[in-house]
């Protein structure tokens, strides 16, 4: 299906969506809502507030924080994996040593970690950070981890043989290696280093989408609450649109999967 | 059993590209162990052409990784050029059954490598590379990624990678296996031009017995698995330079195929009767 017309169904779903929202929160039938306005608001009422935050620019802070934020625990969490991730790997013995804490703590819904951060790091962006960090460590962790394990025998061999030193092999076999398997897993790294970000605001802050959301559901303003999802939700998106694009150049040499929409 | 090598009558004067000197390589398990090869004794002239054919699993890649030196034989010595072989032999190439390219680097990267590492400046090694890569037919190809060749592409430039560095040993594991059979003619007959640029010793394994014949100076049959040997050695001595097309169909060519095959045959029986007794 070519593109044009993936894109005008994609619309269609969303016209549909908010339709079927309009009708069913604006006019009665037999005397009620089947979608109550205080519960469910009404696509006006959202649009209006987006308009609004945008209009009169309190948006960008919160916007600015939430990204800042992501960011930040993005950065933090892939260095420290891929510097973790390779060391771990190089030496088997540590690998075995530190394997049960590593998985217990992974194991460990992150939202108990929250207020542990916002005792330790206070109520500024450096707690939101720490639970992203938290989230995005382990992908990036496992994948490196993963991609210097399993670097193909034949390559390394090859490598060996073509005269590389233990450090040349490290540059140019197991980091390429270990690299490209974290490449793979940046849509996750980054949506997580978000979900971290936003989960952070929702549980104690003072600026950010997720504290924009958490104020609107304090005071049953369920416009405001769907307006700053609204919001995340295309936040999201274009982050993902600038990580395709990234994943593009930084992934030249790799085969393109099969192509959708034959 | 001693058998009759080529080396014996060579020239004294220059020691053997190599040598394997009574080698045998068991591997150990728990409660017992298994002996790849053993009593190997084989010497390869500098700048011969030696093809290794025999059984599934007999250990002919057991006999390249040994003179590649990346496992070290359990009993008797490999010498290379005359020294014995401690660590990796740096005076080897290898070229790998399965498919070793770096696949995050260019064409032109892959081939330069062997330089790169050896601390030559990147402007010659990419001057180098780009001859290398013509000399293979691929001039075109520098700027492309592994994935984006074929089959016979690939080995192209993996033998330019290897080609690049001048090693003294090429180690060819059947490199032309997974190729299908129009462009394993035309990589022997690229192979066959480089090598009489280049002489280099060659010990190519493979389970074709026509490409062995067609390729080599010599072919040794090996024995099937386990504890297997040596158990034939010929001399192919068809006119060279050759078209590894039109020497098949040489007179002399059929008769020494007869006669290896005839060996040979017994081998491949008993590698098969082992499997159907296993099953």
């Amino acid at each position: 299906m070519s593109r044009a017309k993936i894109l005008a169904l994609q619309i269609l779903v969303a016209a549909i969506v908010l339709l079927v929202w309009h009708i069913c929160s604006t006019y009665q039938f037999f005397g009620r809502y089947l979608l109550d306005p205080f519960f469910f608001s009404t696509p006006v009422d959202v649009a209006a507030r987006v308009f609004k935050w945008f209009y009169e620019r309190t948006i960008w802070w919160h916007l600015a924080v939430t990204l800042t934020e992501a960011l930040l625990a993005f950065a933090i969490g892939s260095l420290a994996g891929v510097g973790i991730g390779f060391w771990f790997a190089r030496k088997p013995v540590i690998a075995a040593v530190f394997d049960p804490y590593v998985k217990m703590i992974n194991a460990l819904p992150r939202v108990v970690l929250a207020p542990i951060f916002t005792l330790w790091l206070g109520l500024g962006i450096w707690s939101k950070v720490a639970l992203g960090v938290t989230l995005v460590f382990f992908i990036v962790f496992f994948n490196v981890y993963q991609g210097v394990k399993e670097v193909s025998p034949a390559v390394l061999a090859n490598g060996r043989m073509l005269g590389m030193s233990e450090r040349q092999l490290l540059r140019h076999v197991y980091w390429p290696s270990a690299l490209s398997w974290m490449f793979s897993s940046l849509h996750t790294s980054v949506g997580f280093a978000v979900v971290g970000a936003v989960v952070g605001e929702y549980l104690g802050a003072a600026a950010g989408l997720g504290y924009l959301i958490q104020q609107a559901e304090g005071v049953f303003d369920v416009a405001g609450v769907f307006a700053g999802m609204f919001v995340l939700g295309v936040f999201v998106v274009l982050i993902d649109a600038l990580v395709s694009l990234v994943e593009r150049r930084l992934l030249v040499w790799q085969p393109v999967a099969a192509e959708t929409g034959h | 059993m001693p058998l009759p090598t080529t080396d014996t009558n060579a020239a004294p004067k220059q020691a053997p590209a190599v040598r394997f000197d009574g080698v045998g390589v068991s591997y150990f398990f728990e409660g017992g162990s298994y002996a790849a090869i053993e009593g190997v004794n084989l010497s390869v002239a500098a700048g011969e052409f030696l093809s290794i054919v025999g059984p599934t699993g007999c250990g002919k890649t057991t006999l390249l990784n040994l003179t590649a030196g990346l496992i070290a034989p359990s009993e008797g010595r490999v010498e290379i050029l005359g020294a014995p072989l401690a660590d990796l032999n740096a005076s080897a190439g290898y070229l790998f059954q399965a498919d070793a390219l770096f696949p995050w680097k260019t064409v032109l990267e892959n081939v330069a490598i062997g330089l790169d590492v050896a601390g030559i400046a990147p402007n010659e090694a990419r001057a180098k590379a780009r001859g290398w890569l013509a000399r293979v037919g691929l001039g075109a190809f520098a700027d492309r990624y592994p994935h984006m060749l074929s089959g016979g592409q690939k080995k192209r430039v993996a033998l330019a990678q290897v080609l690049i560095r001048d090693p003294e040993i090429l180690l060819m594991d059947e490199p032309f296996g997974p190729l299908d059979a129009q462009t394993r003619q035309i990589m022997g007959n690229l192979l066959l031009n480089l090598w009489h640029a280049e002489k280099k010793a060659v010990l190519f394994v493979t389970h074709d017995l026509e490409e062995a014949i067609a390729l080599s100076d010599r072919v040794v049959v090996m024995s099937a698995g386990p504890n297997a040997r040596i158990i034939g050695d010929w001399n192919i001595s068809l006119p060279r330079p050759r078209d590894t097309m039109d020497v098949k169909l040489a007179p002399a060519f059929h008769e020494i195929h007869r006669e290896i095959w005839v060996r040979l045959k017994e081998e491949v029986e008993k590698t098969y009767a082992q499997t159907e007794a296993a099953a």
